[in-house]
């Protein structure tokens, strides 16, 4: 699935490993909440980089000790339409500052796309090809957002408000 | 009137497009109808039993006479020439096909008006007081804070996939005329001890299966701090509420399930982290929204001028005048409600011909401004006094002086199995047949204030529930039957009805209202009593013996 990074499509440097696999020497991994939580040690020993897929159901607030191990942070739409990891995305952003990669996963599409940036995505993993190729188009059919959220975007009220609240988003 | 700025205008036009492209996509292939309902939903876009339906919202119940004309134009060319208004204060069109779907937005969005969240599991359309800024009951014009919560809450990137669809309605004045205790957050505008403007603010209730009265859970939040509040209430059903069963996923059930104290001290905890945020709210930014609203030039009059006691001698006249005229806040001017109820016709339907008669009664005698309440009649908030003997004629004459206000046969119903694909049961059809089984309009006068709610299934479209007479539909063996309830209220005294007995046919109903009725009237302790007071002060007991007993 092509992943896209800032705008733009990229290679995935993370090897998604399922928790009974092997961790592949000096690789940057991407593992599941139940292999982080049991193999934290010997995952921090490791040189090369760790990441997370944080659940839906486990509150956000609980990575907090975690943060300084982790390389990224995948959170998961389990269909479209579930739409629990943008307030966990954003939590992570303006309350936790996490400032590292943040990736939406799993049934991620296009009309999406802008949504996950304003909540502070700076990474998706689209399923349709043709989505991904769309990134651009699709996170910049507006030009106007009537609320402030984690993005940089101005909004209609923080222009009233006089002040811009600086995005986390690099 | 709220008058859109630039920027409103940028934004529906952009929305248009990406709809637009939405809709190609979709007849392409390139999305499925699965990935496509949701996109459709929240534009408005329903597919119902024969056709697809386009929802629009009138945020806060407010029209210009130029939008209601669109209104017309769009009833007159891509529908079949009426639209019916529904109880949350939208305009539905029942005969749109998918192909012309955004030239009928297109044409709407260039008046400023749109369908955008009154579908989905987003924040939808916030209601409020249909007589906001024209009754002297209230203290503040609550659309100034309605229109904060629909910008705040138009196409928000953490709430637009919640668990499932969230209403709020805004009250600012003693009685209740939004409903606000039956919605997912109530808002209810007043001025503490020291005049400073708040909100007590209610969660979880609603009707549909499982209907709730909300509870409150903040006696004053200070009016700036509205949307850091509202946030932290959406934060914190968006991450508990249940994704498990579509049933139980409204906030009613989540607050009933933790209970309103757990569920207040969880939006606290995440308020205290975000009051002093991005969305507190300056004097300055609420000025601005408030300077977007127009209000009409009110000159010096009086009250009762010699062209209004002078008509007042037409008994005709002064029938309407003691039903549909209502108290306005400046002296000579008066609220006037328009009937959608004209006995034997479905409830809340306007032909396009009578949408662009009101539209010319608006610009000439209300200040060009149209209210639309959840009773599903029409209002004209601004009318000089004088200009009531005149304006009267012409709503006569176009069938829409119906002095049925709030009486038996002002019915509040759904579209029910006529045209919706969820309903087990026809709706419009019973109100009708009630409706001319009191037909009679001194009877129905003598009956006095009586609200029936029809829906034509648990989802409770109708708001059968808080009908001081409540109807529902349900399906058994393949056919219609209707439970009633008694008691329920939708006001200030919230309440839901009480069950009246065993379920009957669909040709049981009409006769069963009027012995309900009649009971009343041979119960009641006086003609200020009342129904709903008869029946708060008696229960349902003496209703269901005379009723059963003749049927």
């Amino acid at each position: 699935m092509p992943l896209i990074e800032k705008g733009h499509i990229v290679e995935d440097s993370f090897v998604r490993v399922a928790d009974d696999e092997a961790l592949p020497e000096g690789a940057s991994v991407l593992v599941g909440i139940d292999r982080f939580l049991t193999e934290a040690e010997a995952l921090k020993a490791r040189q090369a980089p760790v990441g997370v897929v944080w659940p839906n159901n486990r509150p956000i607030a609980e990575i907090a000790p975690h943060l300084g191990q982790l390389s990224l942070i995948a959170l998961n739409f389990p269909s479209f339409r579930d739409g629990r990891a943008y307030s966990q995305a954003r939590l992570l952003r303006e309350r936790l500052g996490w400032q590292g990669p943040l990736r939406a996963i799993g049934n991620v599409l296009r009309d999406q796309f802008l949504l996950m940036e304003r909540s502070g995505f700076d990474q998706i993993e689209a399923v349709k090809e043709a989505d991904a190729e769309a990134f651009d188009e699709a996170t910049h059919r507006y030009t106007v957002f009537y609320q402030p959220a984690t993005d940089a975007r101005p909004s209609l009220l923080r222009q009233r408000l006089g002040r811009t609240v600086p995005g986390v988003r690099s | 009137m709220y008058a859109y700025d630039e920027f409103d205008r940028a934004f529906l036009a952009e929305r248009v497009a990406e709809f637009r492209d939405q809709v190609g996509r979709r007849l392409s292939g390139a999305l499925s109808e699965d990935e496509f309902k949701p996109l459709r939903l929240m534009n408005g876009v329903y597919l119902q039993l024969h056709a697809y339906m386009l929802r629009i919202a009138i945020p806060y119940g407010t029209l210009n006479a130029a939008q209601l004309r669109r209104m017309a134009h769009v009833a007159r060319v891509y529908d079949r020439g009426y639209g019916h208004f529904t109880t949350r204060q939208n305009i539905q069109f029942n005969w749109i096909k998918l192909e012309e779907l955004p030239e009928a937005m297109a044409a709407l969005a260039e008046v400023g008006v749109h369908g955008i969240q009154t579908s989905g599991n987003c924040i939808r359309n916030v209601t409020t007081d249909q007589w906001a800024a024209a009754t002297p009951e209230e203290c503040d014009d609550p659309r100034i804070w309605a229109e904060i919560l629909r910008q705040y809450s138009t196409l928000h990137p953490e709430f637009t996939y919640l668990p499932r669809k969230f209403k709020i309605a805004v009250t600012a004045a003693g009685h209740d005329r939004a409903a606000i205790k039956v919605h997912d957050v109530g808002l209810r505008l007043h001025r503490n001890a020291a005049g400073e403007l708040g909100f007590e603010v209610l969660v979880g209730g609603g009707l549909g299966r499982t209907p709730f009265v909300g509870k409150s859970i903040r006696d004053f939040l200070p009016a700036r701090e509205l949307l850091s509040y509202i946030e932290a209430i959406m934060r914190v059903y968006n991450q508990y509420g249940r994704r498990d069963n579509i049933y139980k996923a409204r906030i009613k059930i989540l607050v009933h399930e933790i209970g309103a104290e757990e569920f207040s001290k969880a939006v606290e905890a995440e308020w205290a982290a975000i009051r002093d945020g991005a969305l507190h709210l300056t004097d300055e930014a609420i000025a601005e929204i408030r300077d977007r609203f127009i209000y009409p030039a009110f000159e010096t009059r009086t009250d009762q001028p010699a062209e209004l006691v002078d008509a007042l001698a037409d008994p005709r006249f002064a029938t309407w005048h003691r039903n549909s005229v209502h108290t306005h806040k400046v002296p000579g001017y008066s609220i006037v409600t328009i009937s959608l109820k004209p006995v034997g016709a479905p409830p809340g339907d306007a032909t396009a011909d009578q949408m662009d008669i009101i539209a010319d009664l608006a610009e000439r005698y209300g200040s060009s401004e149209i209210r639309v309440g959840h009773e599903q009649n029409l209002c004209l908030p601004h009318v000089a006094q004088k200009d009531l003997p005149a304006l009267w004629a012409a709503l006569d004459a176009a069938g829409l002086a119906t002095p049925n206000v709030n009486l038996v046969n002002d019915i509040i119903a759904c579209p029910g199995l006529d045209y919706c694909a969820l309903a087990n049961a026809r709706a419009i059809p019973v109100a009708q047949e009630i409706a001319k089984r009191f037909a009679d309009l001194d009877r129905a006068r003598g009956v006095g204030r009586l609200h029936i709610n029809i829906s034509g299934c648990i989802n409770a479209c109708g708001h059968h529930h808080v009908g001081h007479i409540g109807i529902l539909g349900v399906e058994k063996n393949g056919q219609e039957f209707y439970q009633i309830t008694l008691g329920g209220r939708a006001d200030e005294h919230a309440q839901l009805g009480t069950l009246l007995g065993p379920a009957v046919s669909y040709e049981q109903v009409p006769g069963l209202v009027e012995d309900v009725v009649d009971t009343y009237m041979e119960l009641r302790a006086g003609p200020h009593e009342l129904f709903i007071d008869t029946v708060a002060r008696l229960g349902v007991e003496p209703f269901k013996e005379r009723v059963y007993a003749a049927h």
